[in-house]
Parts: structure tokens; C-alpha cells; sequence
């Protein structure tokens, strides 16, 4: 038994940083009907700047949580800096474009800031510096460490406030019309142009956040690590139903448990004919099963296709 | 043939990264053939000795999640061409200027055997690398359908140089000889019974641990989980939490740095005593970076002896570290003289021309940094000592070297062979 809660740990915490990064993916979606292939990127570039300015900061006897909130911050600036900037030179002049050609441009600027990183912070892996005191806690006999659970808490805080920024307030109103119909949108007063550019700011803070979180948790910082986390949250973003907001967080959660309760159990469950090699194929299949009785993901409503 | 300064990886953005370190190569290195130093020029002068160009090919990951371990590599082969430039080497009475087309597999099979291709088709006259066995073994069958000498310093599957191809040499010891030690002394001096495995799915950390299986259940020690993740994973916390299961005695992981030190730290996050064990791919400072104080204690293994007991290491380890600003990761060594070995092998056969020198790279008896380096039939080196090291306050301790020929007629080599503890 403590050896299952221990895997639903694993899972809930892997779970809710694909969340907070599939949300970067499904906003844009959501909004421009584009797959932002770069989004991976912006998180690592979150990570590495956090990685920077905290281990500055440390060096010159900035007290660690002053440290911490401090590369927070300046990550969150650059990603939303780097966000806009991605938005206003790689996709604003092909919005009238076919659908293939701002996906292209993705790819291409995904490249860029991927190797723009590597010329910045090099080939070599960065160690992250422990935000929070290495404290254990038991539940019925598994380990969970405090990273673990602010992790999961300021996740979810996130998650929360983004739903109710998108619900309640005047830009959340603006971003849902534009969504809808971006044409009459702008026919009732709303600039689309700026709910575009902050869409794209606002899910590349998301992403310097959850930069932030998967460098603490795994202690790495590395200029390739967006490809693979980019990756897994679209994945999530799509599982959940691409476009939609409680779809990302759904899907992200479900993806972490997925690949953890897979990974433990699927030797066990196939008497060792598939081992743990066989994660990620597992994560995949229950993917294109969802997709093939619910085609517009798990949380998704069907949408009229939009040119 | 003037195109060709130092390392020119495939991407343009990719290249200019330790702009740096490649300006100061392509300084040093193309330096001396527009212009001839002062000290060769007066005797080049009257004698106006021909010269001849060597290009030598080098492959490695210069992208992706192991590019500072291809980038070490290429930088223990620049260092070697410097070396060869500067000691003005003849080939055949001809003065040789070395040259080299460094290439990235980005770790992958197929972009390695495009850019293999790739150097056949610039007529290199000789390679070093791949870094991957993964890379090396479908590329080395492109090297020796051209006839081109491929030496690799850290390719360690041993199926490598099984398939009979003559022209793949390694100055490396093979996984075979590497689980072997791992194994037994993970079961004898460790003293584990219970023994948990994980590898990469490369062909590497797959082959790896193949070996260490059999070396563990040879020597009576029960393996209790055998568990699976790949060459780009930060998260090992599922497969770790299965392993905690199965309370084993001693974990041995067999794939690169990368994973092994995020995996150390979790083992420890999750609360697992158990003792940790890796093979030459985690045996670097970047694992002890990663893992932080999790790895105090832990141990892995590394072919060869320790440098600093080699009689040019020292020397060696200095001048790594003034031409590039920084410390060697891992195979830098390895590939320096894997370099030597094929300007050596042209020395001897007074040519560059792959047909002419090829079988004497087979007779090569070299003392290089890391070994003195001879080839058995296939290609493996004669003498394969392994040497354990702990890694101790942030550093990488030499424990001992176990074995010295286990690749066969070991009794010739000279290799100081400090095996004390081992029976």
C-alpha cells in the first residue's frame, strides 16, 4: 500500500507541472488555434534564468527565500519579455496564414531559443540550488518532501487564480470572445491584438513557474530540458482537450499518474513481459485511446473548426 | 583543403557556442597553417620539405542532453592535433599538418551514420570517435566499407569490435571487462546480495548492464529488479519507488552522468538506503554536481588506471585545463589518444593513405595518457584494467584498479597494474 501512495505522490507532483505547462499550450490554442511548439522552450528558459540570478544572488549573501522570489521574478519578466517578442515577430505576420505555416515557424523558433540558451549558459548542466529545507514527511509509510508539497499547493493555486482570471474579470471575458470569434470580438471593442499578446505573457509566466519547479524538483537545469517537458505537457494538454483550461489541468494531472502508475505496475500487471521501458508507450496508449472515443479530449467540447 | 578549420558542428547556431573555446582552436589551429612558426620556418626553408595535409574526422553529441560530453571529446581530440601541429610530426618525409572536421551524431544512430557519411565523403583520412556505442556501431560500418580506421575512446559495447571489421579499433576496455568488475565487486567487497539494476535502453547502458547481471548472478548475488528509463529522462521517481520494494542491498545504474545524478538524488529523496554503483558513463564531475551530497559515498568505475598515476597525466591534466578553461568531464583522455594512435600508426607506415597505415594501427604499441595501448585481433585493447573510485567530499577518489589482462595476453603490458586488493 505505501508503496501505491508513494507512486500516486510521484504522480500528482510530475502531474502538476505538465499542468501548469500544458495550460501555456492550451491558452494559445484556445485563442489563435496555433500549437505554440516553442512554449517548451520558454520554460527552460525560465529555469536556466532562475538558475542564474538565484545562484548570483546566493553568491553575493542574498538570504535564500529573498533569492528565491528574486529569480522568480526576473524568470517570470524574461519568459514574458521572450513570449511577446515570439508572438509579435514569429506569428503575428502569419496569422492570415495557413495553419502550417505559423506551426513551422514554432518548430523554427523552438530551435532558436534552444540554441540561443546553449550559447548562454553552455553544454554543461546546471546543478540547482535547494529552495526549501530538505524536509521529510511520512504518509502511511511513503515519503513526501516539503518541495513536493509546495509544488503541488502553488500549483494548484495557480491553476485556481488562472480559472478565475479567465471567469471573472473584464480581460478573462475578452480572451474567452476572442477565443470564440476573434472577428466579431473585435467588432464589439475588444483589441485582439492585445488579448493575443497577453495570452502569450501570461502563459510564458505560467511556464517561468513551472521552469522554476521542475528545476527544484529534479535539482537540473539543463538548455535541452524543454524539448522532452514540451513534449509530455502537449501530450497532457491534448489528453485533457486541447483549447481548454480545466482540460490542460486534468490532463496534466492524469499524465503524471499515468506514467507513474505505469511505470511501477506494468511489470507486475504483464508478469514481466513489459518492464518499465514501456512507460511512456503506456502513457501513449491510453492517450490515442482516449482520443479515439473522445476526439476532442477528455475535458473538450466539440468545437467548430475555425480557419 | 583550406575549408576546413578546427570543428565546424552541422549547425551554424550549434558551432558558435563556446565561441570562445572554437575561436581559440581555430587561432591555434588554423594559425599555424597560414603561417609556419618561428621556430619550424628557418628549417622548412631551405629544405622546402613537402607537406601533406591529415584530416582527421571526429564525431561526438555536440547537441542535446550529452553535449558537454561530446564537447569534451572534441576537445581531448584538438588538443592532440595542437599537439601533433606543434611537434611538427613527418609523415613518410612529408611535414603533416593535422587537421579537425568535427562533426554532432547528437547521440542519435541515424544522424550518426549521416554524418559518417558525411566524413567518408570528405575523404578524412582517419576517425576518432564515435562517443556512443549507440552511434559507433552503425557508423563502423560505413568507416570500413570506405577502409577508414575508426578508433573510438569510448564506444564500450563489445559489440563494436565483434563484427569483424578491421578497421574498428577502441582504446577503451569493453563492457564485458567493465560488468565483470562492477558485478563482482558489487557482490565481493560491497558485499550485496540483493542487487537492483537500471539502465538507459542505449546501446550502452543496455549492454552494460547485460554484463553486470551475468557477473552478479556468477558470483552468487541475487538481482531483484531490473528497471528501465532512456537517455533524456530527469524523473526516475516511479521506477525508484518500485525498487524500494524490492529493498536491495545495492543499486547499479549503467548509462550516462545526466540521469545518474538526478536518480542518486531521488533514490536518497524517496528514502533508499541502499548503496549506489555506475559505470564509466556517471564516473564525472557533472555527477557529483547533480547529485549533491546524495552521491558522498557511492562509488563507480573507470577503464584504464587513474591519470594522475599515468606518467604523463598530470602534465596532461594541466594542459587540459589552460587550453580550455576547463576540467575534463570524462573521455577527453581517452580521445586525445585515440588521436596519437593514428598519427602514430601514419608515422610508422610513412603514410596517411587509410589502405597504407590501417594494419598498423592493428600493431600499434603506444604509451598514451591513459594506457599503453596495444590492439588484440579484434580490435579491443590487450589490457583492460578497471579502476574504482568513491566519490568523496565533492571528488572522485581512487579506490583501486582491478584486472589488467583481461582481454588476454595482459602479461606484456606494461601497465602498472595497481590491483593490491583483489584476489
Amino acid at each position: 500500500m505505501d508503496i501505491f501512495i508513494q507512486q500516486i505522490i510521484n504522480g500528482l507532483v510530475l502531474g502538476s507541472i505538465y499542468a501548469l505547462v500544458a495550460l501555456g499550450y492550451t491558452m494559445v490554442y484556445g485563442i489563435l488555434g496555433l500549437i505554440n511548439f516553442a512554449h517548451g522552450e520558454v520554460v527552460m528558459l525560465g529555469a536556466l534564468t532562475a538558475y542564474s540570478t538565484i545562484t548570483g544572488l546566493l553568491g553575493l549573501g542574498v538570504p535564500l527565500p529573498l533569492a528565491a522570489l528574486a529569480g522568480l521574478a526576473v524568470a517570470a519578466l524574461l519568459c514574458m519579455a521572450v513570449g511577446y517578442t515570439v508572438e509579435r515577430i514569429a506569428y503575428r505576420p502569419l496569422r492570415g496564414a495557413p495553419r502550417l505555416a505559423p506551426l513551422i515557424t514554432a518548430i523554427g523558433v523552438s530551435i532558436v531559443l534552444q540554441n540561443g540558451a546553449m550559447m548562454v549558459w553552455g553544454r554543461n548542466y546546471h546543478a540547482f540550488p535547494n529552495l526549501v529545507p530538505e524536509r521529510q514527511y511520512d504518509v502511511f509509510g511513503a515519503t513526501i518532501t516539503l518541495l513536493q508539497v509546495l509544488t503541488v499547493l502553488l500549483a494548484a493555486l495557480t491553476m485556481a487564480g488562472l480559472m478565475l482570471l479567465v471567469l471573472r474579470t473584464k480581460l478573462g471575458r475578452a480572451m474567452r470572445a476572442t477565443a470564440e470569434n476573434p472577428a466579431i470580438a473585435q467588432l464589439m471593442g475588444v483589441d485582439v491584438n492585445r488579448i493575443v499578446s497577453l495570452t502569450f505573457v501570461l502563459g510564458s509566466a505560467l511556464a517561468a513557474l513551472a521552469g522554476l519547479m521542475v528545476s527544484a524538483n529534479y535539482s537540473i537545469a539543463h538548455y535541452y530540458m524543454g524539448f522532452i517537458l514540451g513534449l509530455k505537457a502537449f501530450t497532457a494538454a491534448v489528453l485533457g482537450g486541447i483549447g481548454n483550461l480545466a482540460g490542460a489541468m486534468v490532463g496534466g494531472i492524469l499524465l503524471g499518474l499515468i506514467e507513474s502508475l505505469g511505470a511501477g505496475y506494468i511489470g507486475d500487471l504483464t508478469g514481466g513481459f513489459f518492464g518499465s521501458n514501456y512507460q511512456d508507450v503506456f502513457a501513449f496508449f491510453v492517450l490515442i485511446a482516449v482520443l479515439v472515443f473522445r476526439p476532442s479530449g477528455l475535458v473538450g467540447e466539440k468545437v467548430a473548426e475555425r480557419a | 583543403m583550406t575549408k576546413t578549420c578546427p570543428a565546424r558542428p552541422a549547425h551554424p547556431l550549434a558551432s558558435a557556442v563556446p565561441l570562445a573555446l572554437l575561436i581559440a582552436a581555430a587561432l591555434a589551429g588554423c594559425g599555424n597553417k597560414e603561417e609556419p612558426k618561428p621556430a619550424a620556418a628557418p628549417a622548412a626553408a631551405p629544405a622546402a620539405a613537402p607537406t601533406i595535409t591529415v584530416r582527421i574526422g571526429h564525431v561526438g553529441p555536440l547537441t542535446g542532453p550529452q553535449a558537454h560530453l561530446g564537447k569534451d571529446n572534441e576537445d581531448g581530440a584538438l588538443l592532440a592535433i595542437d599537439d601533433l601541429n606543434a611537434q611538427g610530426v613527418e609523415i613518410g618525409g612529408a611535414k603533416a599538418k593535422f587537421e579537425l572536421l568535427s562533426e554532432d551524431d547528437q547521440a542519435d544512430p541515424k544522424q550518426g551514420t549521416i554524418v559518417a557519411q558525411k566524413l567518408v565523403d570528405a575523404k578524412v583520412n582517419g576517425i576518432v570517435g564515435h562517443l556512443n556505442s549507440g552511434t559507433t556501431i552503425p557508423a563502423s560500418k560505413i568507416y570500413f566499407d570506405a577502409g577508414i580506421p575508426q578508433v573510438s575512446g569510448s564506444a564500450t559495447n563489445p559489440k563494436y569490435t565483434q563484427q569483424g571489421f578491421n578497421t574498428a579499433f577502441r582504446v577503451m576496455t569493453n563492457d564485458v571487462q567493465q560488468g565483470l568488475v562492477l558485478g563482482e565487486y558489487g557482490v565481493k567487497a560491497l558485499g550485496a546480495k540483493k542487487i537492483a539494476l537500471v539502465d538507459d535502453r542505449t546501446a550502452y547502458g543496455q549492454g552494460l548492464a547485460d554484463e553486470v547481471e551475468k557477473s552478479i548472478k556468477a558470483n552468487g548475488g541475487e538481482v531483484v529488479a531490473r528497471e528501465f528509463t532512456n537517455d533524456k529522462a530527469t524523473d526516475f521517481k516511479a521506477i525508484l519507488t518500485k525498487i524500494k520494494s524490492k529493498k536491495p542491498d545495492l543499486i547499479v545504474y549503467a548509462g550516462m552522468d545526466a540521469q545518474a545524478g538526478p536518480l542518486m538524488k531521488q533514490l536518497r529523496e524517496l528514502g533508499i538506503k541502499s548503496n549506489f554503483l555506475t559505470g564509466d558513463g556517471g564516473c564525472t564531475p557533472e555527477f557529483m554536481k547533480l547529485a549533491g551530497e546524495a552521491a558522498e559515498g557511492q562509488m563507480c568505475s573507470l577503464p584504464g588506471v587513474p591519470l594522475d598515476k599515468m606518467p604523463g597525466g598530470p602534465a596532461f591534466v594541466n594542459k587540459f585545463k589552460v587550453k580550455f578553461n576547463t576540467d575534463i568531464q570524462l573521455y577527453a583522455p581517452y580521445v586525445y589518444d585515440a588521436t596519437m594512435v593514428l598519427a602514430d600508426a601514419m608515422k610508422r607506415a610513412g603514410s596517411a593513405d587509410p589502405a597504407k597505415y590501417l594494419p598498423e594501427v592493428a600493431k600499434t604499441d603506444y604509451q598514451g595518457v591513459t594506457a599503453r595501448i596495444a590492439f588484440d585481433a579484434k580490435g579491443d585493447l590487450k589490457s583492460g584494467p578497471i579502476s574504482l573510485y568513491k566519490y568523496v567530499g565533492g571528488k572522485l577518489q581512487f579506490v583501486e584498479t582491478v584486472g589488467g589482462g583481461a582481454g588476454g595476453s595482459g602479461g606484456d603490458a606494461p601497465v602498472p597494474a595497481k590491483g593490491d586488493g583483489q584476489k
